[in-house]
């Protein structure tokens, strides 16, 4: 996507079967996706990607090349040798066996510590502090509200290069997925529950970002943009946000909250809607916002006090019913009920 | 006069007509929707007036009724059910040509609404699992198994046309709604919250959740039924390790079938009282919890995958054995992988849901155990090639499918194993690659094993043979388009494609939808060829009758095959009739 094209060079080395699925599909190095990394995740994927291909076609190629050559060695019509009784062989029963076990055996080992090495919960170490982003997935659109700034955007993701991101999610409908294929790993994002996500852009850069899982008739609308730009201009995102942005009041929520793209809000909201791309900045937000939604409860319009947020053990913090009373996050607003609240279409 | 007009149909209207939205709104996208919708839905009035002209037209419907719907004969209930699968195959394809087709043309658009396309991948999925798959494997189980096992019909005929009523009556449901639609667009996976009354009130996920319910009710009796069959009516001397291997595949079917199909009918069935009875136990408020309904499908989703592959498994083993004119390579190996992979396939299901948030304990733990899976099923593909080694192979049709199979399948084991792996599932999940690899499974695998026993056992269902040419022909559409339709959205996958989209915007797809939608069209022709095959092969049926000019009468090539399969000797005449 972006013009890395002398790293993505490199990597087509390293890589030929990659060099030649890009070559099919004639797009060189803007192949959107993982298979054009932009971030450590993405990489150390693509990496294990072409490592587990490897180990599996110890298996998978002599298939592909013994099949046609037992079957034209064996032919109806030569004359090679017939044995229709034979059907045991202990040592290649021991290979059969043998083979597969001692590949999955490393495999095994291998994923394991993968698994683990690339959990999206796991915080990615860096010489700064992560940013902090609070996603909340609409029908058909994402929010994205950036706690520590105290703004909030909807259609464009702006994160500094470089530097570890730290996601918080939620869903204030239906079960969706978030995902930025160039930087990394996609996590499902659940009404009442929240998950966390970690990434990290290697390269300024915009990158495609959407939703995975169906969710009504706007889902393949529901695409954000992904730029990764360095630390000044991230400031000045922030900076300009502040200034030209307008409050993420019950009206503008409102207009979020119901069906429709990014398109839809930004002509409710009166801005120009000729660039999908365009970001629709909110200059001020609600404090405790995320986790009010995550709950469930009514968001207190007035209320600027910060919420702490309070998260279960699990690491799928699950805000349930009304026996969890007491486990919301938003128990202190007095007003807390749990019936279901304005935001649900 | 409005309240008893009410209480007789509810909530149908007459908007329920797929041409109803077209008359009141004009606009291009309205009335191709509209036009193909009409169409669909003229097909099945049209073809159900058709077979009821046709039965009358022939005086066949007292021969019909007695005959075959009232028959509790394993072999005419196991056709019955074949019947059903067709037909369903025929629509579950013409659906997917049209949703590759929108592919193809989607860059910004498309032909197609997003509401159609929904309901199109809904009902492609559901059918081609519940209505084609399922009464196809069962159709073939319930002719075969018990003519290998020598028993005079399953345990419990009755329960057998039970079983066959509610598939049909699922099946059923699912053509009405192209009539009176719409259907779910949840796909055939129907996940909460999104099927929930709050964000689906329409009758689309009621047809679903009937269907399903319906469907797997029907699943669960016949695994009983074939289960207790293997067990208790083995002829005298027919013992365990003598069954033939795709009896073996039928039992491991069947109990998997007894203990994965009841957690679906759970939870379609929660799914029904949350939506008519306002319970709460998927909802997403009032201590619902959609993750339940995920595990409960899963429970039944992956054993699914093994009840589908592990008769094709048996099929091939039949195949292999029979056209290279030699004992199957292994008995007692293949039998002990079937029970391994059965086993296994109980103990991975987590897989299909790694990015919801779980510990990366778990998810690696349930990633190895799937790879486990990948041992038994990686040597039951060598011992199908040290099968044909040393023997004489016969390229017959059921032989070109099984060459098909073993060759794309062990690509699609590859592409499980990839996705098995966690930290790659987090990319290509919910991708064009997860459709790509289910297709490379159940294609080749599931479809391919369906075909080539047809082809195989068709003889002795009806006396004659099925023409070969078009058999080929067909055959080689299959693999063809399989090829062009599916490998493209591996690319697509790495890409980052999402499945279910009717349209995208990333110009680097282009080529490759447009690749998958040609193939799509390859499959149609092998469709087409599927059907001139069966027109040709009725319409000669007196010059490929297997009886003509024979002395022993049934020249079963089939059952030799299996019979030495399980080392059963064989008289010197039977023998001959393989070499």
């Amino acid at each position: 996507m972006t013009g890395q094209g002398k790293h993505s060079l490199q990597r087509n080395r390293l890589y030929p079967l990659f060099a030649s699925l890009i070559l099919l599909s004639g797009c060189r190095a803007d192949m959107p996706g993982f298979m054009n990394p932009q971030g450590p995740i993405a990489q150390a994927q693509r990496h294990h990607f072409w490592v587990i291909i490897a180990l599996v076609m110890i298996v998978v190629i002599p298939v592909i090349i013994q099949t046609p050559l037992i079957l034209w060695r064996y032919r109806y019509r030569g004359h090679a040798v017939y044995r229709p009784k034979w059907d045991m062989s202990r040592w290649l029963d021991i290979i059969m066996w043998a083979v597969p076990i001692l590949i999955v055996a490393i495999l095994g080992v291998y994923i394991w510590r993968q698994t683990h090495e690339l959990d999206p919960y796991r915080p990615i170490a860096g010489d700064q502090p992560p940013l902090e982003v609070q996603v909340v997935g609409y029908d058909w659109k994402w929010l994205f509200i950036y706690p520590e700034q105290g703004i909030a955007t909807l259609g464009q993701l702006v994160v500094p290069v470089d530097r570890p991101i730290s996601f918080e999610l939620t869903s204030a409908t239906v079960l969706q997925s978030f995902f930025i294929p160039a930087l990394g790993s996609q996590i499902d994002v659940m009404n009442r529950m929240v998950t966390r996500l970690h990434l990290e852009a290697d390269h300024p850069g915009r990158f495609e970002g959407k939703n995975m899982q169906y969710n009504g008739e706007g889902f393949h609308r529901q695409r954000f943009v992904t730029r990764a730009v360095d630390d000044d201009a991230f400031n000045d995102f922030v900076q300009r946000t502040r200034e030209q942005g307008q409050p993420l009041d019950r009206d503008a929520y409102a207009i979020i909250a119901q069906k429709g793209d990014n398109r839809d809000v930004a002509r409710e909201l009166g801005l120009n809607t000729d660039d999908t791309d365009a970001v629709i900045r909110f200059s001020t937000v609600p404090d405790g916002l995320f986790h009010t939604i995550m709950a469930g409860s009514p968001i207190d319009w007035s209320a600027m006090t910060i919420t702490p947020p309070q998260q279960g053990t699990t690491r799928t913090s699950v805000i349930g019913g009304p026996s969890d009373n007491d486990t919301a996050p938003s128990s202190d607003h007095p007003s807390s009920s749990h019936d279901r609240k304005e935001a649900q279409p | 006069m409005s309240d008893a007009m009410s209480s007789i149909f509810g909530r149908l209207g007459w908007d329920a007509l797929p041409f109803w939205s077209m008359l009141h709104d004009h606009s291009p996208m309205t009335l191709i929707n509209g036009v193909i919708a009409t169409g669909a839905a003229g097909m099945v009035v049209l073809g159900a007036l058709a077979a009821i002209v046709l039965v009358s037209w022939l005086g066949k419907w007292k021969y019909l009724w007695s005959e075959w719907l009232t028959s509790p004969d394993h072999k005419k209930i196991g056709i019955m059910f074949i019947v059903i699968a067709l037909v369903m195959l025929a629509r579950a394809i013409i659906e997917a040509v049209f949703m590759r087709a929108q592919q193809a043309v989607g860059l910004d658009g498309g032909f197609l609404t997003a509401e159609h396309f929904g309901e199109l991948f809904t009902t492609h999925g559901t059918i081609m699992v519940f209505f084609m798959a399922m009464p196809f494997l069962t159709g073939i189980i319930n002719y075969v198994m018990p003519l290998q096992i020598g028993a005079r019909d399953l345990s419990f005929p009755v329960l057998n046309q039970v079983s066959l009523g509610l598939t049909a009556a699922g099946a059923a449901l699912v053509m009405i709604s192209l009539v009176l639609a719409p259907f779910s667009t949840g796909g055939w996976t129907g996940y909460p919250p999104f099927t929930e009354l709050s964000y689906n009130p329409g009758a689309g996920v009621d047809y679903w959740i009937w269907a399903v319910t319906l469907s797997t009710l029907s699943s669960t009796l016949t695994g009983i039924n074939f289960a207790v069959t293997i067990f208790k009516k083995r002829a005298p001397g027919m013992k365990l390790f003598r069954m033939p291997l795709f009896t073996w595949t039928a039992l491991c079917t069947a109990i998997l079938m007894i203990f994965g199909m009841p957690p679906l009918t759970v939870a379609t069935g929660l799914l029904a009282l949350d939506r008519y009875l306002d319970f709460h136990m998927f909802t997403t408020d009032l201590g619902g919890n959609m993750m339940n309904y995920v595990n409960l499908f899963w429970a039944f989703g992956h054993p699914e995958v093994y009840i589908l592959i592990l008769p094709p498994f048996g099929i091939f083993s039949e195949v292999f054995a029979t056209f290279s004119g030699k004992r199957i390579y292994g008995y007692k190996i293949l039998v002990i992988a079937t029970m391994c992979i059965a086993v296994l396939s109980f103990t991975v299901w987590l897989h299909h849901f790694f990015t919801m948030g779980q510990s990366a304990h778990i998810n690696a733990a349930f990633g190895i155990a799937t790879m486990l899976i990948g041992i038994p099923t990686g040597v039951k593909v060598y011992d199908w090639m040290l099968t044909m080694y040393r023997g004489r192979i016969r390229l017959s049709v059921p032989m070109v499918y099984a060459i098909g199979f073993i060759m794309l399948f062990v690509l699609g084991g590859m592409t499980g194993i990839i996705l098995a792996t966690p930290s790659v599932d987090y990319q290509i999940h919910n991708s064009l690659f997860l459709v790509a690899h289910f297709h490379n499974m159940l294609i080749p695998g599931l479809l391919f094993g369906m075909l080539s026993a047809t082809n195989f056992w068709f003889p002795k269902a009806f006396g004659f043979r099925l023409e070969e040419r078009w058999g080929y022909r067909a055959a080689f559409c299959w693999i063809i388009g399989f090829m062009l339709a599916f490998f493209p959205l591996y690319v697509l996958g790495l890409m980052g494609m999402p499945r279910r989209s009717v349209a995208y915007f990333e110009p680097q797809y282009l080529p490759w939808t447009i690749m998958a939608g040609i193939g799509a069209l390859v499959i149609l022709c092998a469709l087409l060829c599927l059907l001139l095959q069966l027109w040709v092969s009725i319409r000669d049926r007196h010059a490929n009758n297997v009886f003509v000019g024979d002395p022993l009468g049934w020249p079963d090539a089939g059952m030799v095959g299996l019979l030495t399969a399980a080392g059963i000797q064989l008289p010197g005449a039977a023998r001959d009739l393989q070499h």
